[in-house]
């Protein structure tokens, strides 16, 4: 099968502290991923390496079959690549109707993608005007997602969408999650609660210490003691970061 | 005192303020779109009305003067920015902003050895015969620079509301990242906010040097009154900045009328003191991803 998203041997960091390790994975069209790990694992530091917005020091990301290591996030978006990234970043002082149009900006005709994300987001309508910082919590992550699908991602990152949301919350955005693969859309999905990202993908990486450590089907991860002891059984639900009050 | 005497003073000070305005403004814009104070702001200014002066002198009808003043005012923000501060971004803002002074004083002294150390005129716009205006006699030009700003104001606002580089624009005056992974070139617009600043900042210049004259080192007190300005109005928004100019261009008017002309620069120092310790946000209080 073509693969939308492969990343090869890709190793990332800040400063000298390298963060991601060698990680190899990859993701095909219409599949759903899961990228699981405790707190500082490295997840999100792997997400924005992948699309540009911290430059990786070693290995390659290619989009399709094209190689964009290092391609800045501007360029990537137009690649098809979308990241929702940790904390959201929603331009909070602007409107839901701005925050939309700036996630098409790369496009010149955004009006068909607009009603889409309308239709798996009804909230988000009627909500236009609004400024997005006036959301609550879950329209919020709805809007960061639909932000996200604006661009007409082929490759979509999301980074804990579930964090800090009431659990009817995350069951809608998890549905939604459903009709981006009906869609054909590769979704990598970084997830702390491993129960609900295994029940929603299709396979799942385990990372660890910034390398991958375990992979497999969802299923097979599920079934695994290693994974249900680290992060299946009596988990602690991470506090909000910090990162989240913001925007 | 009479009302045309208070009418007079009013006119002068929205006159001054105006031009704090464009001023701050070109402060405001760089502010908002990279979190940097352009210290090299106050050159755009003297940039504006000395090559208007030199076009004249040249013999390059006024019209012609102006529109390129504006126009070579904006390349030398966007080189400014391009050229010097882009290759040490990662320096951090304090790098940076102390780069602006270097610039300020580079195009200060560049100024003095291409055209001399002495002051310039340049004639009015349309004539020097003074309007009467409900009593006060008002020189033409001063409606010049009214309307000028009234129409830059609006301009920018447009701008702002209504196309993609402003929606850019206030995309990163929230946040680069967030920007970046929507697809807006950050470092470009990061560049036009410095071009559109030295236009603001050279028409400025430009409209008020046939009333005050113009020369090599007039930067340095525009550049601190309409930083003044922009304080006074929260920087980082536009709505503030002319708010702040007209509050500043008048209260130096007052000061004048009500003290001596002797204290007229004291005030935008005062200003300055005042609001950065009492209300730092400014008097309005804003940022420019939350207005328009
Ligand atoms: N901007 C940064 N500068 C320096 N170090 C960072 C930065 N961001 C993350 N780190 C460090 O990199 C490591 C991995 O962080 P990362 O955010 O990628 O982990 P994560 O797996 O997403 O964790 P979490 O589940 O808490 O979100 C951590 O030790 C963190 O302290
Ligand atoms: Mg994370």
């Amino acid at each position: 099968m073509s693969e939308a998203l492969v990343v090869d041997g890709l190793s990332a960091g800040y400063g000298r502290v390298e963060v991601v390790r060698e990680v190899s994975l990859r993701v095909a069209p219409g599949e759903v991923v899961a990228l699981l790990g405790s707190n500082g694992a490295g997840k999100s530091t792997l997400l924005k390496a992948i699309c540009g917005l911290v430059a990786p020091w070693a290995g390659t990301v290619s989009i399709g079959h094209e190689d964009v290591t290092g391609r800045p996030p501007e360029h990537l978006v137009r690649r098809g690549v979308a990241l929702v990234p940790e904390g959201r970043m929603l331009f909070g002082a602007l409107t839901v109707s701005d925050n939309l149009a700036l996630g098409a900006y790369a496009h010149r005709d955004p009006t068909q993608v607009r009603e889409r994300v309308l239709s798996l987001f009804p909230v988000l309508a009627s909500r236009l005007g609004q400024r997005a910082s006036t959301l609550s919590g879950g329209e919020q992550q709805m809007l960061a997602i639909g932000r996200a699908l604006m661009s007409r991602p082929q490759v979509m990152l999301l980074d804990e969408p579930s964090l800090g949301l009431a659990p009817r919350v995350v069951a809608d955005i998890f549905d939604v999650l459903d009709e981006l693969r009906a869609d054909g859309i590769a979704v990598l999905l970084v997830e702390q609660d491993a129960n609900l990202a295994l029940k929603h993908a299709d396979r799942g990486y385990v990372m660890r210490g910034g390398r991958i450590v375990m992979e497999g089907s969802a299923r097979d991860l599920r079934s695994n003691d290693d994974v249900r002891l680290a992060y299946l059984g009596s988990w602690h639900r991470k506090e909000r970061s910090d990162a989240d009050l913001e925007s | 005192m009479t009302s045309a005497d208070v009418l007079q003073f009013v006119a002068s000070g929205l006159q001054n303020g105006a031009i704090y305005a464009l001023v701050a403004l070109g402060f405001t814009l760089v502010f908002a779109s990279t979190g940097i104070i352009n210290f090299a702001q106050g050159e755009f200014y003297m940039l504006g009305g000395m090559l208007v002066a030199a076009g004249v002198a040249a013999g390059v009808p006024l019209g012609v003067s102006v529109a390129g003043a504006v126009v070579i005012t904006s390349a030398v923000g966007c080189l400014i920015e391009r050229a010097v501060l882009r290759p040490v971004r990662s320096a951090g803002p304090l790098a940076l902003i102390i780069i602006t002074i270097g610039c300020s004083m580079l195009l200060k002294s560049w100024i003095r050895h291409l055209f001399g150390p002495d002051e310039r005129a340049v004639p009015p716009f349309s004539g020097s015969e003074p309007v009467a205006l409900a009593g006060a006699l008002i020189q033409p030009q001063v409606l010049w620079v009214l309307g000028i700003t009234v129409v830059a104001a609006a301009g920018l606002t447009v701008l702002y509301r209504w196309t993609r580089l402003g929606l850019a624009m206030r995309a990163c005056s929230i946040s680069h990242d967030a920007a970046r992974i929507v697809g807006i070139d950050t470092a470009r617009v990061v560049m036009l906010s410095f071009g559109l600043s030295g236009a603001l900042g050279a028409l400025a210049g430009a409209v008020v040097a046939p009333i005050t004259q113009t020369a090599y080192d007039v930067g340095a007190r525009m550049g601190l009154k309409g930083f003044a300005a922009a304080v006074l109005g929260g920087l980082g928004d536009p709505v503030g900045a002319i708010v702040g100019g007209l509050v500043l261009g008048l209260l130096e008017s007052g000061a004048v009328a009500v003290v001596s002309g002797t204290y007229k620069d004291a005030v935008a120092l005062v200003v300055l003191l005042l609001v950065l310790v009492l209300r730092p946000q400014g008097i309005i209080g804003r940022h420019l991803g939350e207005k328009l």
